[in-house]
């Protein structure tokens, strides 16, 4: 019995990855990543600009295209879903193969277009931590996506929610924590700081790939705080724990709201 | 023909001196038996072995050298070698355990106001300090490897210790975690030069009030502090590397009240800042390399007239960093490797003034948790439009011709 399930999941997970795979909006996000990748790194003589330009692609163009093509992705296929509702599935085992489904491919283009010049021109630490970084990133916003599509049924509304939440943390996240950096300044908020980037997945796989990218700086002061906490293997293992979690918790609300909404 | 004659005699006369050996096969079976034998001029060759007596003074000038590395043990009671004469040459002995103690800093090799000695070859171990210099003058030190294991820093000697000297050399020693790799006060025009200074547990080389020094083609590596030089003028710094000095109080190098110098052709490698220049006046820095520093260089406000030249600057975290608003010196065709400018002439130089130090640096040094939002997509973007229309960073805080290519150094 349960066998045949997964063998039913692994069936529609098939169907939706060869879908998405074939889709031109992906097959151009993987060309694109691959384009600026191999660029950035052929172009210039030292590798630290190419992975900046990496840095960016993972902090700021990989989060946008994850969440956008997810969302319209799932309201696209709202007919798709309905169809298989009619069918003897569960529910849980539908809306499962699509974030499998979906997450896959944009790990996969992510992997195809970013990590195979990484791991040419940067096969180290720096290199490795960018790509492990990357794939959950990408995880993380497709999760998002899946909340932000199933708060309304609207789809013009749902990827007005998706962008917000896109620009919250690539942008306006960062901006608030200026402003407490600078109102708190004569505090000791070091800690507390370590704590608030854990409210954001850009910014914790930001510092992640900060401290490999950046040792010499991270030695000083306030560096030394947060590679005392991140840099040692429990902060690792915490932050990676974390940045889990920010695909996990949102996954699983909407998999709640999935589960009982009036289709 | 007369006269020489009789000045060859007079030489002869001198040239008298014998060898001396000290050893297990030879009737003199003790170093100070040894030394009571010689008189001025003679050669006291002591054989391997080893050799458990105490405070050796030597108080005459005498050749002094160990064959098959001789052990000379201090027991952590004793000053090991005390040297009191002029014209002493110490050479191939292994020296161990000096005795600690803070009143009296007994040595491994001590030299009291004496001149033209020579301490060449040897080993020293687990010393308090090292070799150390005290009222000297013509003295060389050289080819020694020095060794402590302290891990605190009252623990600890320095490696090589001039006080109140001149005209001394010291060449090609190593020296490992001591707590200074090379201390100098009061030391005048000596030269220091393919030393390696690693590990140590305060500097690598620490130097105040010794002026006219040159400095060349010395490694400084992972020391607890870097490098630091203090309330000195006429320094020359030539081709050093400095590297892997990581912490928040650590340098590459770290200048204060420096002026007169000249800087040119060392390398700044990893180190959390190359260079952090305090109080320094009339200082050239130029053809040096930067490269992965997390501050290139920390130049204070109450700098002047310093050049910063010729320098390359590759993959820092932040190029420059300062205090104030305040610019006295002068940046001009450094290559920089974050500059985005253009070069329509074509003649090496960017057309575009490149101004080297960021917004966020600013931001960094006025509020250093700051650090954590670094290569956040905001800062990028704050840091951009600040390049734009300078408003927070001094706009005289810049580099008019800067270089399209990286110099070859």
């Amino acid at each position: 019995m349960c066998f045949k399930l997964i063998k039913k999941m692994n069936r529609i997970i098939k169907i939706i990855l060869s879908d998405i795979l074939k889709n031109k909006i992906v097959l151009a996000f993987t060309l694109i990543l691959a384009i600026l990748s191999w660029s950035s790194f052929a172009l210039e003589d030292n590798s630290s600009k190419g992975l900046l330009t990496i840095l960016n692609v993972i902090l700021f163009t990989v989060p946008l295209v994850s969440i956008l093509f997810a969302t319209i992705y799932l309201y696209n296929s709202s007919e798709f879903i309905e169809l298989l509702l009619s069918q003897p599935i569960k529910r849980v085992k539908i809306w499962m193969s699509l974030f499998i489904g979906l997450s896959t491919s944009m790990v996969i283009a992510f992997l195809l277009g970013a990590g195979i010049p990484l791991l040419i021109y940067s096969p180290n630490a720096v290199g490795f931590m960018m790509i492990s970084v990357g794939s959950i990133i990408s995880i993380v916003f497709v999760a998002l996506a899946f909340l932000s599509s199933i708060v309304t049924r609207d789809k013009a509304k749902g990827i007005g929610i998706a962008i917000m939440i896109w620009l919250f943390f690539a942008l306006l996240f960062d901006g608030l924590v200026l402003f407490l950096l600078f109102q708190f300044a004569d505090y000791p908020i070091e800690k507390a700081m370590v704590g608030i980037t854990a409210l954001s997945p850009i910014d914790l796989a930001r510092i992640q790939i900060l401290l490999h990218l950046d040792v010499s700086a991270m030695m000083g002061y306030t560096g030394a705080i947060f590679k005392d906490f991140f840099g040692t293997s429990l902060g690792l293992i915490v932050s990676f724990l974390l940045l889990c979690l920010w695909a996990i918790i949102p996954f699983s609300i909407s998999l709640k709201m999935f589960k009982s909404k009036d289709l | 023909m007369k006269y020489f004659l009789i000045i060859l005699l007079l030489f002869s006369f001198s040239l008298n001196a014998t060898t001396i050996h000290v050893g297990k096969n030879y009737p003199i079976k003790s170093v100070k038996e040894g030394i009571a034998l010689t008189k001025d001029g003679d050669t006291l060759m002591v054989h391997g072995g080893w050799y458990k007596e105490g405070n050796i003074i030597i108080d005459k000038k005498i050749v002094f050298i160990g064959k098959g590395l001789p052990v000379l043990d201090g027991e952590k009671k004793h000053e090991v070698l005390s040297i009191k004469s002029d014209s002493v040459v110490v050479d191939g002995f292994k020296v161990i355990k000096s005795a600690y103690a803070t009143i009296t800093d007994p040595c491994g090799i001590k030299v009291y106001n004496a001149k033209y000695v020579i301490i060449q070859n040897n080993v020293l171990d687990d010393n308090f300090f090292g070799i150390y210099l005290q009222n000297c003058q013509k003295c060389t030190i050289k080819n020694n490897r020095l060794k402590a294991y302290g891990k605190e820093e009252q623990q600890l000697g320095n490696g090589i210790h001039c006080w109140k000297s001149n005209d001394i050399l010291i060449i090609a020693n190593r020296i490992d975690g001591h707590r200074d790799g090379i201390y100098f006060e009061f030391v005048f025009d000596s030269l220091i030069w393919r030393n390696i200074s690693t590990n140590n547990v305060r500097y690598g080389l620490h130097f105040m009030f010794s002026h006219s020094d040159t400095y060349i083609t010395n490694i400084f590596r992972n020391n607890g502090a870097g490098v630091s030089v203090m309330y000195t003028k006429g320094v020359k710094m030539f081709n050093n590397t400095f590297e892997q000095n990581w912490g928040d109080s650590a340098y590459g190098l770290l200048l204060k009240d420096i002026s007169d110098s000249y800087i040119f052709n060392n390398k700044f490698i990893s180190n959390t800042s190359g260079i952090y220049l305090e109080g320094g006046s009339r200082n050239k820095i130029e053809k040096n390399q930067f490269i992965s520093n997390g501050w290139g260089m920390k130049i204070q406000a109450n700098c002047m007239d310093n050049e910063i030249v010729n320098n390359n600057f590759l993959k820092n975290t932040f190029d420059i960093s300062t205090n104030g608003s305040l610019v006295l010196n002068t940046f001009n065709n450094n290559y920089w490797d974050k500059y985005e400018g253009y070069d329509l002439n074509r003649d090496g130089v960017g057309d575009v003034p490149y101004h080297p130090l960021s917004l966020f640096a600013v931001l960094v040094e006025s509020n250093p948790s700051t650090m954590l939002l670094y290569r956040s997509f905001m800062i990028t973007l704050l840091d951009k439009s600040e390049k734009v229309l300078p408003s927070i960073t001094p706009d005289n805080f810049v580099d008019n011709k800067p270089l399209m290519k990286p110099l070859p150094l």
